[in-house]
């Protein structure tokens, strides 16, 4: 079942430029151009694109608080921007560098004002938070003003407030932006349960490849506004043709130079005894057995497709 | 985890009760608010005492013990002390923090949650009031009573009446600074805006001195065609019962209008807003 669903989605921003002393030109930028996107019920999909690739801004128009410039978009079959209260009540949103909390309450507080204004069942309410104060390990700041909380605090909250009525959709925008390796680990592993569960919708932008990698099955790239790869983290690989590699350390450098089936010789250094081959249709043992053949073997380490140089060479050639 | 299973349900109330229960939570969360604020709220409770002061003996020496604009020294005893109570209750130059937050790209969360912004902010403001009421309005009012001679109201309906006419004013003023802030939807800097307000709200409003010290050519375009006069002058008015009951009743009534008025065009500029609306900072 389709939840998220975007056509020609597009969003212009007029911006002044100063043009003399008493001159400005009044400019277009297409912040999200022609963006078009079929998202299932219970995916985690991860957005992602350069600073200024118009990630936040699909976001936005998604839930609402922005009105697209073009093309069309529906939500829980819901029209974001005119039926945004009622589309309000079966989405949660995360924006990692803004807060949905009150500053001067507590997170309980938070928490049960929440409650009131999503009109939950006060069972459904009591037995999410209990659950998200296991998991993200709320108890000890839960009567804490938000004010006064840190960064990965706040945003363990953030993410509990964006849970508690059950949404259809999480949006989450760069939510461990900021955050220490401790609190991204308990955030990852709450969403990795949540996609686990299967029917709540997830859209997640990041620039942390590492969330991607733990999070989601589906992949949607954007560059300019554009959408420039839609698959999954496979398909991405394969596309750039990133393959894994296999390091091999030898006692002595080989007397000839090794020609490999299934394999490639990508780098040779300290003074050829360590050997990088990248694999193509051959295996990691293949390549072993291959240059054992020839020289001492004294080590070996197989590098899994690094996901940042791919992404970097696909923002490269956008 | 299946506890997270999207379900998004609702309590199943009837509509109508479940937007009032709403609206009590969001109030008492503004009560809760800048109950949090102690020593602040103390602080502006002895300033305004002590300008109470000052203003009754500005006003009593400007009367010289005779009647002026229409008040006796009791009434105008009676109109200072209630009016610095007002002060903080109709707050007419709070902070900024709509302003701020649409500068700042924070009003975002305003908009996604599923209570329209302007009824949100309003019941949060009425709660803020609620809370001036009981700790920012008793000390000055009482201050009035021990060190001065003030004008009690005789007629019975004069403390219900003026009661409503304060809640209208809240509300009424509330409108006032949320247009004032919603300029920053346009502008982002509202400080020329804002202290325009500044200066035009506490001469225009009843605040500073009585507006019935104007003369009637000011007077009368003033309270017909601006709300001006309705966030202090008609409740002070109204207690002091400078005029006869029915024109106490027809004060109120205008305010009843421009509150009307008022709401409807903070929904209006609202939906404008979310038209033309930027969210700044990515």
């Amino acid at each position: 079942m389709t939840v998220i669903e975007a056509r020609a989605l597009s969003k212009a921003f007029t911006v002044s430029v100063k043009k003399g002393r008493f001159r400005r030109e009044r400019r277009q930028t297409a912040a999200v151009d022609g963006v078009d996107l079929r998202i299932d019920r219970g995916e985690t999909v991860g957005y992602i694109g350069p600073n200024g690739a118009g990630k936040s801004t699909t976001l936005k128009m998604m839930t609402g608080v922005l009105m697209p410039s073009g093309g069309e978009v529906t939500v829980c079959g819901l029209v974001p921007v005119k039926q945004r209260i009622r589309l309000a009540l079966r989405i949660g949103v995360v924006f990692g560098q803004r807060s949905q909390l009150w500053w001067d309450l507590p997170l309980r507080e938070s928490f049960a004002l929440l409650r009131h204004i999503y009109r939950v069942p006060t069972a459904d309410h009591a037995a999410r938070l209990l659950r998200c104060r296991a998991m993200l390990e709320l108890d000890e700041f839960l009567d804490t003003p938000v004010r006064q909380l840190s960064l990965g605090q706040r945003m363990r909250g953030e993410l509990t407030a964006a849970l508690l009525h059950g949404p259809e959709v999480l949006f989450l925008d760069e939510p461990t932006i900021g955050l220490d390796v401790v609190s991204k680990q308990a955030v990852r592993a709450f969403l990795t349960e949540l996609g686990a569960a299967g029917d709540t919708t997830v859209m997640l932008t990041t620039h942390d490849l590492a969330d991607i990698e733990r999070l989601c099955r589906r992949l949607v790239i954007i560059d300019h506004g554009r959408v420039v790869h839609d698959g999954t983290l496979e398909a991405l690989h394969a596309r750039y043709n990133s393959r894994r590699r296999v390091v091999v350390d030898l006692d002595e450098p080989p007397p000839a130079p090794l020609t490999l089936t299934g394999a490639t010789l990508d780098a040779t250094e300290l003074d050829g005894r360590r050997l990088t081959f990248g694999l193509t249709t051959g295996t990691a043992a293949d390549v072993v057995v291959q240059v054992a053949r020839s020289a001492a073997v004294r080590d070996i380490s197989v590098l899994e497709p690094d996901i940042e140089d791919v992404i970097a060479k696909l923002y490269k050639n956008t | 985890m299946g506890l997270f299973n999207a379900t998004a349900r609702t309590m199943p109330q009837q509509k109508l009760v479940g937007q009032i229960t709403t609206f009590w939570v969001i109030a008492a969360s503004g009560f809760r608010r800048y109950s949090t604020y102690r020593q602040a709220t103390v602080a502006g409770t002895f300033t305004n005492t002590v300008f109470g002061f000052l203003r009754c003996y500005l006003f009593l020496a400007v009367a010289g013990g005779a009647v002026a604009g229409g008040y006796t020294p009791g009434q105008l005893v009676t109109y200072v002390w209630v009016a610095q109570g007002l002060l903080a209750v109709v707050l007419l130059w709070g902070t900024p923090e709509l302003a701020d937050r649409i500068r700042t790209g924070e009003v975002t969360a305003d908009l996604l949650r599923p209570v329209h912004p302007v009824t949100s902010m309003l019941a949060a403001d009425l709660g803020r009031a609620w809370h001036a009421v009981l700790t920012r309005c008793v000390p000055p009012v009482l201050a009035g009573l021990i060190f001065f001679h003030p004008y009690l109201p005789a007629r019975w309906h004069t403390v219900p009446l003026f009661a409503l006419s304060v809640l209208f004013a809240i509300v009424i003023t509330f409108c006032c600074r949320f247009l004032v802030n919603a300029i920053a939807y346009w502008l982002l800097d509202v400080r020329g805006p804002l202290m325009l307000w500044t200066l035009g709200a506490g001469v225009l409003s009843g605040l500073l001195f009585p507006l019935r010290f104007l003369p009637d050519a000011v007077l009368l375009p003033l309270w017909l065609l601006t709300p001006m006069p309705s966030l202090f002058q008609a409740p002070l008015d109204v207690l002091v019962e400078r005029d006869a009951t029915p024109v106490q009743f027809g004060i109120v009534g205008l305010q009843a209008c421009w509150l009307v008025v008022m709401l409807l065009l903070c929904r209006l500029v609202q939906r404008r807003a979310e038209r033309h609306l930027v969210i700044q900072g990515g």
